[in-house]
């Protein structure tokens, strides 16, 4: 009886109703992961998503796990960042879906400024973040003045933009490929400086990124909820006429807003782009999916900032463990894009799972108050 | 001239399609995010039909089955927003993107798998339907499909349906005031059903016209290059109204077959402006339109807010 009076409280509270929640739909996500294995071949379906989930862990030696382990870091410092993005602008009621977009114009703008500029890479990186609130401000005008649905908007400024930069980028890229230079090639200076933190994890392209986007995502953890303009802004977000009522700016909110939320999305394209980690391939056809899959690491932490640096971190991890899938000939790496958007969708069930545990609770309350 | 009018069709009919769709589902207070994620599992019954069915089908029989399949895949798939968004009132923005991002991923799983099952060097995510294709070409050698006249009857019929008959005056009661329609005994859990499965139908045809227009080989992986949400800012455009909707497709597929070939117009090729310009020229032109007609927006009242009886 003891137990059981202690443990109520705890499921009671938000956070760990949330947190079961955001178990739940992993759980989910990644059995049907495994039902569209079994499917496809059974035979080799257990060990695939257990090298899904293992990523790293599956090299035997130190120093590889140690490299692989960096790799997966180095991609989830923009995944942060993205979803930090998007779940800045919903808190003020916005579904920020042009984080991909913006994401976008923050790698030509870097990019740009580090190949063919040839600027340092502080100044790299405030010109993504300026491109991308630039494109967020965009979207917020329009949605503040002229009453266009964010959404839309955002998707039209998605495709423009990545037009838009592969253009751009076409005067910076190797004469033979579709790639843009390498950094380390042009101009060191652009870097993003590593303190040590390359030999540390064995792996060059570990740079200050990872430990800059928690930063900044403490920092945007302070701002929504211990200062003045986070509590306009969620006001906002809650009622937007109760808070124009009350004096707040709704219209000068929502341009910021989706300033800032660019602003961020353009910072993460930094932090991949910067680290040399990856280039910029000036024919690709689509959207690269770094912004979707914000949105899905936003909702799976509970669209908490601190939650969303496990969340992204998980879905970089069964992302990269999904990359090896190639090599076994039989599946394909798009089974972790499978698995993330299954778990997105689950996202979309996560007040029914916590009505429905509630009313459990209720439930159970109700009997042991009578006997 | 004859190569911009005939792609400027196909476009037209895939945007009409799909934002009728939209309308649809809109109507009976549904926001379908998801449109993108429908066509390509639209397209994807399509395409395996067309694949499948033997080489001697006669070619009445393969465009009505793989019609019929498209519609069919499509319907199936935006069950999962019907039932996400009414019965567990679940965010629709939310659902329609995870929607979105599981069509393309999904479909380029279960198009490798079967590639690689059939040969395990192939593991590309492309369908080829060539000889499939030449059924639904009117005359040989052109671009006219049956699709643009199955497009134009399905516009008359959405038309008489919304506004002529009792089914779409009820529909879209329940996308304007779902309280005031349940009062007077309409269901509107089934109304939403309903509107969001044609939807479903619309959008996966939509699906199929788009991978077959002037190709004959469809790469999963690319998905359907955002048509769904183009479809949306048609939808917008055209005031959730068919009528409009037609008028607005039509010149949204104008700007969208330029990029295709406006190499053959001398007066075009003349201003030397690059490719992505003509990329990029659907979209600009969809916000600006935006921009200067959402202001007093036609949408229904009660999109987007699930319906819940005991609410007031």
């Amino acid at each position: 009886m003891q137990t059981s009076k202690s443990r109520e409280p705890l499921l009671r509270r938000p956070a760990v109703q949330t947190l079961l929640a955001s178990l739940l739909c992993v759980l989910l996500g990644l059995l049907v992961g495994y039902i569209a294995l079994i499917i496809i071949n059974p035979k080799g379906a257990t060990s695939a998503i257990t090298d899904v989930l293992k990523n790293f862990w599956t090299y035997s030696k130190v120093d590889k796990q140690l490299k692989h382990f960096g790799s997966t870091l180095i991609t989830t410092a923009p995944l942060l960042m993205c979803a930090l993005s998007v779940l800045f602008a919903y808190k003020v009621g916005l579904f920020n879906i042009g984080a991909a977009g913006q994401y976008v114009a923050g790698a030509g703008a870097c990019l740009y400024c580090a190949l063919a500029l040839k600027l340092p890479w502080f100044v790299c990186l405030l010109a993504a973040v300026a491109a991308g609130a630039i494109l967020g401000s965009i979207s917020g005008f329009l949605k503040a003045y002229r009453n266009v649905n964010e959404v839309i908007s955002c998707i039209m400024l998605n495709w423009i933009s990545l037009y838009l930069v592969n253009t751009l980028l076409s005067g910076v890229k190797n004469p033979t490929g579709k790639d843009t230079f390498t950094i380390a090639s042009q101009n060191t200076g652009a870097m993003l400086p590593t303190l040590g933190l390359d030999s540390l994890l064995n792996n060059k392209n570990v740079t200050i990124a990872i430990p800059l986007s928690i930063l900044v995502c403490v920092f945007i953890w302070v701002l929504l909820s211990k200062t003045r303009l986070g509590y306009e802004l969620r006001a906002t977000g809650l009622n937007k006429n109760a808070a124009k009522y009350c004096g707040m700016r709704d219209r000068y909110n929502i341009i910021l807003t989706m300033a800032i939320a660019g602003g961020l999305a353009g910072f993460g394209a930094a932090m991949l782009y910067l680290s040399d980690f990856e280039q910029w391939a000036v024919t690709q056809a689509s959207v690269p999916a770094m912004g979707f899959n914000g949105i899905a690491a936003a909702f799976l932490g509970g669209l908490n900032p601190i939650g969303a640096i496990f969340s992204s971190y998980f879905i970089q991890h069964i992302t990269r463990g999904g990359a090896a899938l190639t090599s076994t000939g039989v599946y394909s790496s798009q089974t972790s894009d499978l698995i993330t958007s299954v778990i997105i969708y689950m996202c979309g069930f996560v007040l029914f799972m916590k009505q429905t545990l509630n009313r459990w609770l209720d439930s159970r309350a109700q009997k042991g108050g009578k006997s | 001239m004859l190569l911009l009018i005939q792609y400027t069709l196909i476009f037209t009919s895939v945007l009409m399609l799909v934002a009728l769709g939209g309308c649809f589902s809109e109507h009976s207070g549904v926001i379908n995010i998801g449109l993108e994620g429908i066509m390509v599992f639209g397209a994807l019954g399509g395409a395996l039909v067309m694949r499948y069915l033997p080489a001697g089908t006669p070619a009445f029989v393969m465009v009505v089955v793989s019609i019929i399949a498209a519609m069919c895949v499509g319907i199936l798939y935006s069950l999962l927003l019907a039932v996400a968004a009414i019965n567990f009132k679940a965010d629709q923005t939310l659902v329609g993107t995870a929607m979105n991002l599981l069509g393309t991923a999904a479909a380029t799983v279960i198009v490798k798998a079967i590639n690689t099952a059939a040969d395990s060097s192939n593991p590309s995510s492309e369908i080829m339907y060539i000889e499939a294709k030449k059924s639904f070409i009117i005359s040989e050698g052109t671009e006219f499909s049956w699709f643009m006249i199955l497009a134009l009857i399905l516009l008359i019929a959405s038309y008489i349906i919304l506004y002529k008959t009792k089914f779409g005056l009820r529909l879209m009661a329940c996308g304007e005031h779902p309280q005031a329609a349940d009062s007077v005994g309409i269901n509107v859990y089934r109304m939403r059903y309903a509107g969001v499965m044609i939807s479903g139908l619309l959008g996966g045809l939509g699906g199929l016209v788009y991978i077959t227009a002037g190709v004959s080989a469809w790469k999963f992986e690319n998905g359907v290059a955002g048509f769904g949400f183009l479809a949306l800012a048609v939808m917008i455009f055209g005031s959730w109204k068919p009528q409009r909707i037609a008028l607005a497709a039509l010149l949204f597929g104008l700007f969208r077959s330029l990029s295709n070939v406006y190499t053959g117009f001398d007066l075009l090729k003349n201003l030397n402006l690059p490719s992505t310009v003509y990329n990029m020229l659907p979209y600009i032109i969809s916000l600006v339109v935006l921009a200067f007609l959402s202001k007093n927006s036609a949408a229904p009242k009660a999109e987007g807010i699930p319906y819940d009886k005991g609410s007031r």
